[in-house]
């Protein structure tokens, strides 16, 4: 990489998160941040650290382990003005508070006429298992997609982490801002000043007329290494990062499947009712009658996730499942097989926590 | 004057705390091996609880625990082949490897179940106890928690009914002053947790400095309340845990100001300090004998576990409906 100059600086997806918090905590006094062990010596993967100590312990503090409550804790001091920033260390903790963000938060705007806004952000972090289980390695991002009134985030990059945390901030309706545990080490460029990165735009990460790959949250790292996979055998991947996927910027990936005629959809996420089914639903109504091309969705196993590792192995997409299931796409099922030796991703094999 | 039904008694629950405390040291050492390829909450420093509790418990009695899981499993009897299996991930494991160290289950001698939603087996404990008294079965249910899960409404909702309808649940609340580097003052308004389950009517009691003869004395009064049908009780059981909330870590650079309290529960060992009355009681070489027999099974349950194979891949499938 060339010389680092202001427009260069290399973040990490966690420093991106921090910054962002930290420089929207500067600039507008009613943010803060609660949740469990947010201040503690850990810092939440180190994206509140120090947090406390610039901004005083009413601005980022510990809570009881009351997902319930606090989450309508949160709800009652935005609908006050407040700001709040919700933290929870796994996603699987929202099934917890779902009655406050379905019931409560997402019906406050509409039910009252827009007498009331409620500006949320909930953080919750998903993760590939590493043995954590059925309990601790959901992602939950279609349920609340579901919900009209809730917005829903997964940015990948630290680029789009920081640009998007910040909108999610001065949105003034709840945003559940999904972050995937093993992006949290990812490095990328990361302007200094704040920016927002606007909900509702894909991004094209890489340009191919073979086949279109929209991936979410840790498998847009997935699809780019099947993307290299596939170019191996001539094959043209465009891989597309919806980043946000309420609202979710359809006409980006229908423009890219009218000309590929292939989609591709990979969820970190079972497929069932899930973000992939809602994104070929659309491309196909918006695609139908115009254009034929060929679906493919990859996701969870339909299983809860199984702790022991050559059975978790198979359960989550791989940039070689994806790579295969691409190949079909476009050579059909008929096409010699392809065999490619299973390479485990370093940010898999490493990863044994912190949790 | 000794009593020869209490000393073999306390000499079964050394036997528990020893093998609690001897398989996770062995967890420990294995971890770095990356053979347990998952999260370990350890439960060394804090094996007096379930030992002592599970002590009073005959196999018609069930329990449910957390994550923090090994203990109680242990003490209630489940096979110790089976949880290293499991640790391992492999076929021979309690769950087939499908649950890991989180999700402990031995069916047969009623160890119900593990949950890692902290507070989320309480209200199935309690159901549980429903159960056994609309059905008319013997038995009592123990639920072991930390007292972090006693923040959540669920325990709250949970203590309410167990008292409305006099069920027979012990609720065992480990209280090792941290839900994980976050203390207890920090989380816990009012008068203590005692005051939490009183508040519903449950006759609670803390039990202060965590010895082993203190726990079992109250646990065996409590037990026994609650099979003459006398409904529920709560015991606040003082304790500490010596390794990080997860994995085989020492913390205390994350849990400032903890030294001098942390030292202090090693000084009250009460592995080593039942090794002692022991040695006085039934003399060294019979404490000796007690420990060479854990550490045989101990060694077994390795080479079974180093054995077993993986399941196969079909199996993913396998139970996510039940037949
Ligand atoms: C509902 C829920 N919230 C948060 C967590 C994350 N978490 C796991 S263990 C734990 C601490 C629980 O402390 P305590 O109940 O005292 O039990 P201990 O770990 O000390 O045995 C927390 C916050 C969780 N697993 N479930």
């Amino acid at each position: 990489m060339s010389s680092p100059n202001s427009d260069e600086r290399v973040l990490t997806y966690a420093q991106a998160i921090a910054e962002a918090i930290q420089q929207e905590m500067a600039r507008d006094p009613d943010v803060f941040v609660m949740g469990q062990g947010v201040d503690d010596a850990k810092g939440m993967y180190g994206t509140t650290l120090g947090l406390h100590e610039e901004f005083g312990a009413d601005r980022n503090f510990d809570v009881p382990l009351a997902e319930d409550a606090m989450t309508g804790i949160g709800i009652g001091a935005a609908l006050a003005g407040l700001r709040p920033i919700q933290v929870h260390q796994r996603m699987d903790f929202l099934l917890l508070c779902m009655n406050q963000l379905v019931n409560m938060a997402a019906k406050q705007s509409y039910m009252f006429s827009g007498a009331h806004a409620v500006p949320l952000v909930v953080r919750a972090v998903i993760g590939r298992s590493w043995g954590q289980g059925a309990q601790h390695s959901q992602a939950f991002h279609s349920y609340f997609m579901h919900v009209p009134g809730l917005k829903v985030v997964a940015p990948t990059t630290p680029h789009d982490v920081k640009g998007c945390l910040i909108a999610a901030i001065r949105d003034n309706n709840p945003v559940v801002f999904v972050e995937h545990r093993m992006l949290y080490g990812f490095k990328g460029i990361v302007p200094e000043e704040a920016y927002e990165v606007p909900f509702g735009q894909a991004r094209r990460l890489t340009a191919g007329s073979d086949v279109t790959i929209v991936a979410i949250s840790h498998m847009v790292v997935e699809a780019l290494r099947a993307g290299h996979l596939l170019a191996e055998r001539g094959i043209g991947a465009e891989v597309i990062d919806p980043v946000s996927l309420a609202p979710l910027d359809i006409a980006t990936i229908a423009a890219s499947v009218r000309r590929t005629r292939r989609l591709l959809v990979v969820d970190n996420g079972w497929l069932s009712c899930g973000a992939s089914a809602e994104i070929v639903s659309q491309v196909v109504e918006r695609l139908q009658g115009e254009s034929t091309f060929r679906v493919k969705r990859l996701g969870y196993l339909a299983t809860p996730c199984p702790t022991t590792r050559p059975l978790e192995q198979i359960f989550y997409p791989t940039s070689r499942s994806i790579a295969l299931a691409a190949h079909e796409l476009v050579h059909g099922a008929g096409a010699p097989t392809w065999t490619i030796a299973q390479d485990d991703p370093r940010e898999i094999v490493e990863f044994k926590g912190p949790f | 004057m000794l009593n020869p039904d209490f000393e073999t008694t306390v000499t079964s629950v050394y036997r528990t705390m020893y093998l609690i405390r001897r398989v996770e040291q062995e967890i420990i050492r294995l971890y770095p091996t990356d053979k347990i390829k998952s999260p370990v909450h350890l439960s060394i420093g804090q094996e007096a609880v379930a030992a002592a509790v599970c002590a009073h418990l005959t196999v018609r009695d069930v329990v449910f625990a957390t994550y923090r899981g090994h203990a109680a499993y242990l003490a209630k009897g489940g096979d110790l082949n089976a949880m290293m299996a499991e640790l391992y991930g492999k076929a021979g494991g309690c769950a087939r490897g499908k649950g890991g160290s989180m999700h402990l289950v031995d069916a047969s001698v009623g160890m119900v179940g593990t949950s890692a939603i902290v507070a989320s087996a309480i209200p199935q404990a309690v159901g549980y106890a429903f159960a056994k008294k609309v059905r008319k079965r013997p038995g009592i249910v123990v639920n072991f928690f930390g007292e972090g899960a006693t923040d959540e409404g669920a325990f709250h909702e949970s203590m309410n009914f167990a008292a409305l309808k006099a069920l027979p649940i012990l609720f065992v609340c480990e209280n090792n002053s941290y839900a994980i580097y976050s203390r207890v003052e920090d989380r816990l308004a009012g008068p203590g947790l005692c005051a939490r389950a009183e508040a519903y009517g449950i006759p609670a009691r803390r039990i202060e400095g965590g010895g082993v003869l203190d726990l079992l004395d109250a646990a065996a009064e409590a037990i026994g309340a609650i099979r003459v049908g006398s409904g529920p009780r709560f015991l606040e059981c003082e304790t500490y845990r010596w390794h990080d909330h997860v994995g085989p870590g020492d913390d205390r650079q994350y849990r400032t100001g903890c030294e001098a309290e942390l030292d202090s529960w090693i000084a009250t060992d009460q592995v080593a300090a039942l090794a002692e009355r022991l040695d006085r009681t039934i003399g060294e070489a019979a404490r000796r004998a007690v420990e060479q027999a854990v550490e045989i099974a101990l060694a077994a349950a390795i080479d079974f576990a180093e054995d077993s194979p993986y399941p196969p891949e079909q199996e993913i499938f396998d139970h996510v409906f039940a037949q």
